[in-house]
This record gives C-alpha cells, structure tokens and sequence, in this order.
C-alpha cells in the first residue's frame, strides 16, 4: 500500500516536474526548432516540426560574416578570463594563506565594487577609451570584462584556496621544500580544480554580458552580444535567421554551463551556498 | 623576519587586484561627480562650464526621472516576488523524487545561460510578436485577440522577460539549498506528524533563508541595471513607459549628448546602488563569518 503511494507520488511528480521545465525550457526549444525552418515556414504559425533547411545558416554567415563575431566573443570571454586570474590567483592566494585583520574588509570591499551601476561610468569610461583609441578594439573590452569579473574571480577562488588545508603546507615545509616546490607539487595540484571551475563560471559571464560589450564596439571587437542586437529593429522576414543566429550565440555557453551548476551556485553566492 | 618577508609578500600579491579595481571605481566616478556639475555638451561646447546643481534639478525636473525610478524599482520588486516564490515552488518540485531528474534540472537552469540580447529578442519576436508569436497564435486558436505586448503593456512583457531570465538562478540556488537539509531531520518531523505545510513553514523554510536572502541580494544588483532586455525590445517606450534609470542616462549621454543630466542621473543611480549595496554587504558579510 505504501509502497503504491510512493510510486503514484513519483509518477505525478515526474509529470508536474517535466512539464513546467519544458515551459521554461521552450523559448530556447523554439528558436532551434525554427532556425531550421524556412523564412516562409517560420511565420506560417505554430510548428513544431521544421523542414530541416540549413539555409539560414549559411545566409546568417553570408550576410552578416557571423564568424566574426563568434570569434570575438570567444576570444573577449577567454581573454578578459585568463587577464583575471593572471592578477586574481595570487590575491587570492595570499588572503587564503597569510590572512590579516583586514582581509575581510578588502574582501568586501571588491565586492562593493561589483555594486557601482555600469551606466554610472558610461560617459567617462567611453571617453577614455575614445581618447586612448581603446574604443572597438579588442584589448580595451578585454580590459573591462576583466575588471567587471575582478571581484566575482577573486571571492571565488579565494573560497576555494581556502578549503586547502594548511597543515598541508607545513608538512611539505618541515620535509623542506622551497616556496616554489611547496607552490608546483603541493598548492597547485590541490587549486587546479577551483581554477577551472572559477574559469569556466566566468567565461559564461563573460560571453554574456551585454552592456560594455554593446556600448564599447562597433564593428572591429563587436562580440555576438552586439551583433545579436543589431537584430532589434526587424529587416523584413528574419525568424528563422534571427533563430539561426540565437542558436548559434547560446549553443556553446548553454553546454559549459550545464556542466558548471555546482560552480555557478558557489562562484554567484559568494560561497555563501554550496 | 620570515613573517615580515611573508607579509610584504603577500601584500605584493594582492597589490594588481587593489590597484586596478581602485582605479577602476575612483576615476570614471571622480569624472563623473565632475561632469554632473558641468555644462557640457560636445555638440555645442559654447556655453559649457560649472552650473554648480542645475544638471540635478533639470534631471530632477525631467517627467522621465520619476518615471524611470519608479520603473526600476518596479522591475526589481517584480521580478523578485515571481522569481523568489516561484523559485521556492519549483525547487520543492524538483526536490521530490522523480525519473529524469538530472535533465529536468538542465532544462530549468538553461535560460540563466542565455545572454539578454538573444532572451529579449527570442521572447520579442518568437514569444510575445502580436503577429507571428506563439502567444498570438494561442490567443487566435482560441478565438481571442492577440495583444500587443510592448505596445500596450511593455513593462510587463520586460518583468516577463527579465523573470525568464533569473527563475532559474532563484531556482538552483534554493534547491542547491533544499538539498542540503539534513534528511534526518525532515524524517523526525514526519515522525512527529508534522504535515507538509507545517514542516514547510517550521523547518525548510527556516533553513532556506539564508539562500532565499542571497538570491534577493545578488539579483537586486543585477536587476537595477537591466539596460540589454529594454534596448532590443522597446528601446524604452513607448514614450518613457518601459524606461528605466540606466536606460534614461544612457539616452542623456549617448543619445542627446547632455552630459550634465547624465552624469547627475548616474550620480543618483550609484546612491541607489549604495544603499542597496548597504544591506547586501551586511549580509554577505554575515554569512562569510559563519
């Protein structure tokens, strides 16, 4: 009898569940269903089952040279990613490993500065960038996602440095070894995971972000943020190329970030939930 | 002296992070303090120069600063209660056992990943189009109208968006916390005979708050500046209906040059995020003793 209930709950569960996820999952389902529709097709109401054409593909790159674009998300993400943990990890490492009294408080205070409205600095950070011939180039947006995910990267690896145990340490001291031995055989084994994670979380925020990205470039460093937006004002019949070229901007974040869940919960709460 | 060399060296180490993010916070904000005391108007640099607090009352007088305030501030609370309480009500869903847990998981997360142009572009055309979306095409099959939703109710069709955009945030972090509780306890109590409900309200409840306060914060941050989701859909009409305070100064300086009014606005935008910020940073800091 029990056992009859537990099943019938699961089973009902299963149903509820299922069906709001594929309701909050069907935007992104339809704009895959549609990008392989025709221009045609994509207006001709509700279908869920395309042709198959690839059209808008290859009319997306014809027309608009998307792989361009692809290419600058991919190296402004990676970039400004790699630029944060370059001045990040030793941060990082050293509030973790020689903590003072006031480590908490710059701790904080990075994150208040996560807080600043970006449109606060709009003017004079395009400005300066207009004046340092940084605008639409691709080392100034690297500069400034790098700045933006500072804090975020620090916190999180911080969090991460700091589940390493320091007895460790000292035991790899009193058989020892250097400073440099202690950091390439016995720290770095130990933080590489909390560094590809840290990595992978702000490569996503990255690719995402869609203030400075739009504001900052034109044509030259204009990563798929902006590009996307160009498709605001509509040009005639474009669904299905406008879904071509959504598919394509969210296919490869979408995928790292199934496999990052864990890291995205910590890396956002500031460790506060694991 | 070894900790003295270990001090200095790890001041060393932190010293590029303090640097450049001081950098980063104290000079675009010195400019723009400065600029919102100023006239100046790169089209028409003739009558530039100190108006000492003119730029804020003109802001101030400007029908479009109430408006975007009160934009914001309904942006944030909305897409709050939708996203809090229907990030509690799917996280108790998903907690339950069922087959296929793990996809209906991805399935709910993925939208977190989407970036805003292609959310708000996806939901404006594919979604909410009076024409061609799949909204209108329910409201047809079923004999009604379809609604013009950026035209007749554009703030909500952006809270429905923006929501979309962080219901899965809310929900893995709740159910991330969900899943910690210590199943012992849930098992004393339904010994006790605690119902659902009680159990919900004496003892996950409790347990949650921690994450719920989290998600309130980290998304306020967030949801002040939504600026991307308004740009592609209704550029923050019509008339001033879905604008917002980042998208008002961004029209001031970008758009009409009047670099004053923008600054003072980002000066009152930066306040708003203080005091936000006042709580969060409490709370945070809080939970980092713990």
């Amino acid at each position: 009898m029990a056992r009859a209930v537990t099943t019938q709950h699961k089973t009902f569960a299963t149903a509820a569940a299922w069906i709001v996820a594929l309701l909050i999952f069907f935007p992104i389902l339809y704009t895959v269903i549609t990008s392989f529709k025709s221009e045609q097709e994509a207006i001709q109401g509700f279908n869920l089952f395309p042709s198959g054409t690839m059209e808008s593909y290859s009319e997306v790159q014809a027309q608009s040279g998307y792989f361009k674009f692809f290419l600058n998300s991919v190296l402004l993400s990676v970039g400004s990613t790699i630029l944060a943990l370059l001045v990040a990890i030793p941060a990082a490492w050293s509030m973790a490993f020689s903590p003072t009294k006031r480590t908490k408080d710059i701790l904080m205070w990075m994150l208040s500065t996560k807080m600043m409205p970006a449109v606060a600095v709009l003017f004079p950070i395009y400005l300066i960038f207009r004046d340092t011939g940084l605008l639409d180039s691709r080392i100034g947006l690297m500069i400034m996602l790098m700045l933006i995910n500072l804090p975020i990267v620090v916190w999180m690896l911080y969090t991460y440095f700091r589940e390493i145990p320091g007895e460790i340490l000292e035991a790899a001291r009193m058989d020892g070894a250097s400073l440099w031995n202690e950091i390439v055989y016995v720290l770095t084994p130990m933080a590489v995971p909390g560094i590809a994670s840290t990595m992978l979380l702000n490569i996503i925020l990255a690719w995402n972000e869609a203030f400075w990205t739009i504001r900052l470039t034109t044509t030259e460093a204009a990563p798929l943020t902006a590009f996307i937006s160009s498709f605001s004002s509509p040009q005639g019949l474009f669904w299905a190329k406008l879904s071509a070229a959504s598919t394509l901007a969210i296919a490869p974040i979408l995928i790292m970030g199934w496999f990052s869940q864990k890291q995205l919960v910590r890396g956002l709460t500031f460790g506060a939930v694991k | 002296m070894a900790t003295q060399q270990t001090r200095s060296l790890a001041r060393l180490m932190m010293a590029p992070s303090v640097v450049l993010l001081f950098v980063w916070m104290i000079v675009p904000l010195a400019f723009t303090l400065w600029f919102s005391f100023q006239q100046y108007n790169p089209l028409n640099p003739i009558r530039d120069g100190f108006v000492g607090f003119s730029n804020y009352a003109l802001f101030y007088s400007n029908p479009a600063f109430l408006q975007s305030i009160l934009n914001t501030l309904t942006i944030v609370v909305a897409v709050l209660l939708i996203t809090v309480i229907g990030g509690i009500l799917l996280a108790l869903l998903i907690d339950q056992p069922m087959w296929g847990q793990g996809i209906v998981r991805i399935l709910v997360i993925s939208p977190f990943f989407v970036m805003p142009p292609v959310a708000a572009l996806v939901w404006k055309n594919m979604i909410m189009h009076p024409q061609y979306g799949v909204f209108a095409d329910i409201a047809r099959f079923f004999g009604g109208q379809p609604i013009d939703w950026f035209g007749q109710y554009p703030l909500t069709a952006i809270i429905i968006i923006v929501a979309w955009q962080w219901l899965p945030f809310a929900t893995l972090i709740l159910l991330t916390s969900l899943q910690s509780l210590d199943g012992e306890q849930k098992e004393a109590a339904e010994m006790d005979g605690a119902g659902f409900v009680s159990r919900f309200i004496y003892l996950t409840l409790p347990h949650m708050s921690r994450a719920i306060t989290v998600v309130i914060l980290i998304q306020t941050i967030f949801l002040l500046s939504v600026y991307a989701e308004i740009l592609v859909t209704t550029n923050g009409g019509p008339g001033y209906a879905s604008t917002n305070l980042p998208f008002l100064v961004y029209q001031k300086a970008l758009l009409e040059f009047k670099i004053g009014q923008a600054s003072a606005g980002g000066v009152i935008a930066v306040i708003l995020a203080n005091i936000v910020a006042f709580f969060a940073m409490r709370a945070v800091g809080k939970n980092l003793d713990k």
